[in-house]
């Protein structure tokens, strides 16, 4: 149901996309209104969601420690792993954001007769997210061309280097392939392990059939189909500097792939997509393990009842007194 | 208990296939062996908790409160507001599923439910139901659910059938600590009078008396009197063990276990022969007899309501600084909660220790210092006379306490004076220690006798791990440094293991500490012959 639910939901999405490039009338809501309808929702919606996340505060230290801590001199303490200064915190967290070290870490295991429990290297997840999450940056920078004139040379680098291996014209970019063939193993492992599959719920398909739509249709418009990238180039343009513009050559394929990503950037805020974000502000990441050396504090430590000593004391007074022990008040 | 318990090989069949019902029914079978016995109404009564009355998790009526829906979801939106944590984990988790096999519960038991993802999806759900706008729109294509009673009740099962251990949270490429979602589960439970005895009991008599037990001062002087006498009589030194003394340097908290339970009390005769032979000046306490806090399994405030005893206590004697004993949660609440909680502790001084001048600078803030950090010092500097071969008889591995490793990164220190102080040590599977050690499956006050089944399923991995060296190594000892892994890994290992003893690391200290005028020691401080070979019979072929 979810599958095919979210399948659905997406091909719909994909052909309304068509039809907005293929209706007259339609051109400028799908070109241009919802393109900018999109973008002001996933910057309002970004910037709330982040806004909702810090106004929680964090009222405790509470980093997951992932290696020794730092106590004796002579004990050498994890700096990256259990870090005890900010440049630790600034080091560990740019692993976990650029090499997705804890995912790094995953392992399988398997009960086996004995019972004996094996553990096996897993990191192909690792490896497809990080394929995955690398190329889409890549692809992302590299439609900056469409975004920018004169065309930032870092940009062009990054092109050339994409398509290092000359294979065809256009030449293939290297993380188109990279970027489609990752989210096919992120989908195929959820559809074929049994306990993925039972834990994935419509969003967990939805996000991954959007992006693999936005891809193949743009590998689409790249390779197979070929629009007019002047045209396109135009469009883009127009909708950056606020001058918007429908060139009549941009064809209904092209509509397809921006009425996705304005699907996806409108619907960015509202999903698990925020992880982006997230990832960021995880007190059990982006703190130091410095509880003992700096107190931490707690803008709401409300008061608690206790038990105070005197309360105590008067209560076991007699057997304190019997016993032998000091008491304050004799 | 143990005899009604299915026997290890058929509790070793696990399957791991998910079952063709959809996650989200809520409907949970209680199944004898598996759940915890509700608290009984006096405790509830004594701490001022809510709704106090007799009920039983396997009765069709819990009772709840008549607006029990509005108490849980106003507590979450209460919570939301107070924890980052909370509102964080519940918005960004991808259900990757790496986390899945990660949790000793769902090794041992194959439940779905037991996958961290899905413990904490089943608060997740009734979160994007009543707190996002997706979920109050679309309601199930969005992932919400209905909370319902059923609902309570399946939080109940699972958020007691998790250790709170953070071993998920390790590999969690956000960092996702399911600990945080059960304790805030917990907290709403709580909310609505859902609470399990073998927490509440302990927790009211520890705000009562000082310690989980509810020993009363006069019988705290007992037992130390009593360890002082068998101490004597074993090494022929008689050692003082002080409490409630004024002025004294330092104030010594441990887990109240060591004073009557085995094999904890071995480790406080291996501490007070320590302290014997440093001549520390030092004091015990009846009013914050204990430093484990099982108010961490209950509620922040809970948690914050019993540790406050520990620096009450400090200013009152006019203490240095605070020594801490051998427990795992009570560290975990030491190392990040008190001083955030309790502090500041400006009446005390940046831990030094008398022996060597060693400066405790990682302290500096909380003045409290962890015992295993204090004798590593001591044995670094040359300070202790060792005799290793004293313990020959002991073949051991380390067992690292989640909340240590895993929430403050103790890791070499238990390490270097295990290795110092004995000659045979064998780690363990690297999988299976330091930050990714497995928990004993009793932790967060689910070691009661009635829950037997699901605490022997959560230990497996960790039982497998020990066998995996008894096998290959003959090892017969299991080191640790938390009071609930020396309560609970005994019976775990008899049903698993058999032939593998636990001890805390200080009674392999205490063994072999030479002291200045000490008889000639025959025994270990166990009363049992020493030497290599005294446990042969003990220790299996290799397979």
């Amino acid at each position: 149901m979810n599958v095919l639910g979210s399948l659905a939901v997406a091909s719909l999405l994909a052909g309304l996309g068509f039809v907005g490039g293929q209706a007259a009338g339609l051109r400028p809501v799908f070109g241009t209104l919802i393109p900018y309808a999109a973008f002001v929702t996933f910057l309002l919606g970004v910037s709330y969601r982040i806004l909702v996340w810090m106004r929680s505060p964090v009222p405790f230290r509470i980093p997951t420690t992932c290696g020794q801590q730092k106590s004796l001199p002579w004990i050498k303490s994890s700096r990256l792993e259990n870090p005890s200064s900010t440049l630790g915190v600034i080091g560990r967290m740019a692993l976990e954001i650029g090499l997705f070290r804890s995912l790094f870490r995953d392992t399988r295991v398997e009960l086996r007769e004995g019972p004996r429990l094996a553990y096996g290297e897993a990191r192909l997840l690792w490896l497809g997210a990080l394929l995955f999450h690398w190329s889409l940056l890549f692809v992302v920078l590299r439609h900056l061309r469409f975004f920018l004139e004169p065309v930032p040379a870092v940009v062009n680098v990054l092109a050339s280097v994409d398509s290092f291996f000359q294979v065809g014209a256009p030449g293939l970019y290297v993380t188109d392939v990279v970027l489609t063939g990752a989210l096919g193993y992120l989908l195929l492992r959820r559809l074929v392990n049994p306990q993925v599959r039972y834990i994935s719920l419509f969003a967990d398909y939805f996000a991954l059939f959007l992006l693999l739509g936005i891809a193949v249709s743009g590998i689409l418009m790249r390779y197979v189909v070929r629009i007019d990238t002047v045209a396109a180039k135009q469009l883009a343009l127009g909708l950056v500097t606020f001058s918007p513009v429908l060139p009549e050559k941009v064809g209904p394929l092209f509509f397809v792939h921006l009425f996705l990503l304005s699907v996806l950037a409108a619907y960015f805020p509202f999903s698990k997509l925020m992880h982006m974000g997230g990832v960021f502000l995880s007190p059990t990441r982006n703190l130091a393990n410095t509880s003992r050396m700096r107190r931490h504090i707690n803008p709401w430590n409300s008061p608690v009842k206790v038990h105070t000593y005197e309360e105590w004391e008067d209560e076991f007074r007699d057997k304190i007194k019997a016993a032998g022990l000091p008491l304050e008040k004799e | 208990m143990a005899e009604e318990a299915p026997k290890p090989e058929k509790l070793a069949q696990v399957d791991y296939r998910p079952p063709g019902r959809d996650w989200r029914d809520p409907a949970v079978e209680l199944r004898k062996g598996t759940f915890c016995y509700s608290a009984a109404p006096k405790h509830l009564e004594y701490l001022g908790l809510p709704n106090p009355r007799p009920w039983q998790p396997s009765d069709a009526d819990w009772k709840l409160p008549a607006d029990w829906k509005q108490i849980i979801l106003a507590g979450m939106k209460d919570r939301l507001e107070r924890f980052r944590s909370f509102r964080l984990f519940m918005d960004i988790c991808v259900r990757c599923g790496a986390c899945a096999d990660k949790c000793h519960f769902y090794i041992g038991s194959g439940d779905p439910k037991n996958m961290p993802v899905l413990r904490a999806e089943l608060m997740r759900s009734v979160y994007r139901r009543y707190f996002t706008a997706a979920g109050r729109l679309l309601g199930p294509l969005a992932g919400g659910r209905e909370l319902t009673e059923d609902v309570v009740k399946e939080w109940f099962y699972y958020f007691y059938q998790c250790t709170e251990c953070r071993r998920c949270s390790v590999f969690c490429p956000f960092g996702i600590d399911t600990a945080e979602v059960t304790m805030m589960g917990r907290e709403l439970l709580t909310l609505v009078g859902c609470n399990i005895n073998w927490i509440l009991e302990p927790v009211a008599n520890s705000y009562r008396t000082g310690n989980h037990l509810g020993i009363q001062p006069h019988a705290l002087k007992d037992s130390l009197d009593f360890a002082v006498g068998e101490l004597e009589e074993m090494t022929g030194i008689r050692v003082e063990a002080p409490i409630g003394k004024k002025g004294a340097e330092i104030l010594y908290v441990i887990p109240s276990a060591e004073t009557f339970g085995t094999p904890h009390y071995y480790t406080l005769l291996g501490s007070l022969l320590l302290f014997h032979a440093i001549g520390l000046d030092y004091t015990f306490s009846a009013y914050a007899s204990e430093g484990g806090n099982f108010g961490l399994f209950t509620s922040h405030e809970m948690m914050k309501r019993l540790n406050a005893k520990i620096y009450a206590e400090a200013r009152r004697l006019g203490v240095k600084w605070i020594l801490g004993g051998e427990c795992g949660h009570m560290w975990r609440v030491v190392h990040q909660y008190m001083d955030t909680m309790n502090g500041p502790a400006d009446f005390l001084e940046e831990p030094v220790s008398p022996v060597t001048g060693t400066r405790f600078e990682h302290a500096r803030s909380t003045k409290m210092v962890h015992i295993c950090e204090f004798t590593a010092d001591l044995i670094r500097n040359g300070k202790l006379r060792l005799d290793p071969s004293r313990n020959d008889h002991w073949s051991a591995t380390f067992h690292d306490s989640c909340n240590p490793a895993r929430s403050m990164g103790l890791i070499e220190e238990p390490r270097f004076i295990l290795r110092s102080v004995m000659n045979r040590f064998h780690e363990m599977p690297e999988n299976t220690i330091k930050e990714r050690t497995f928990c004993c499956g009793s932790g967060s006050g689910l070691g009661t006798d009635e829950n037997f089944e699901m605490r022997m399923r959560g230990g497996l991995p960790r039982a497998n791990a020990v066998r995996h060296v008894r096998d290959r190594f003959g090892v017969n000892l299991v080191a640790c440094v938390c009071a609930i892994d020396k309560a609970t890994l005994p019976p775990l290992l008899e049903y698993w293991v058999p032939g593998v003893s636990v001890a805390g690391v200080h009674e392999l200290v205490g063994n072999a500490l030479v002291v200045e005028g000490e008889k000639e020691r025959t025994t270990d401080l166990r009363g049992e012959p020493t030497g290599a070979g005294a446990r042969a019979a003990e220790t299996p072929a290799h397979e």
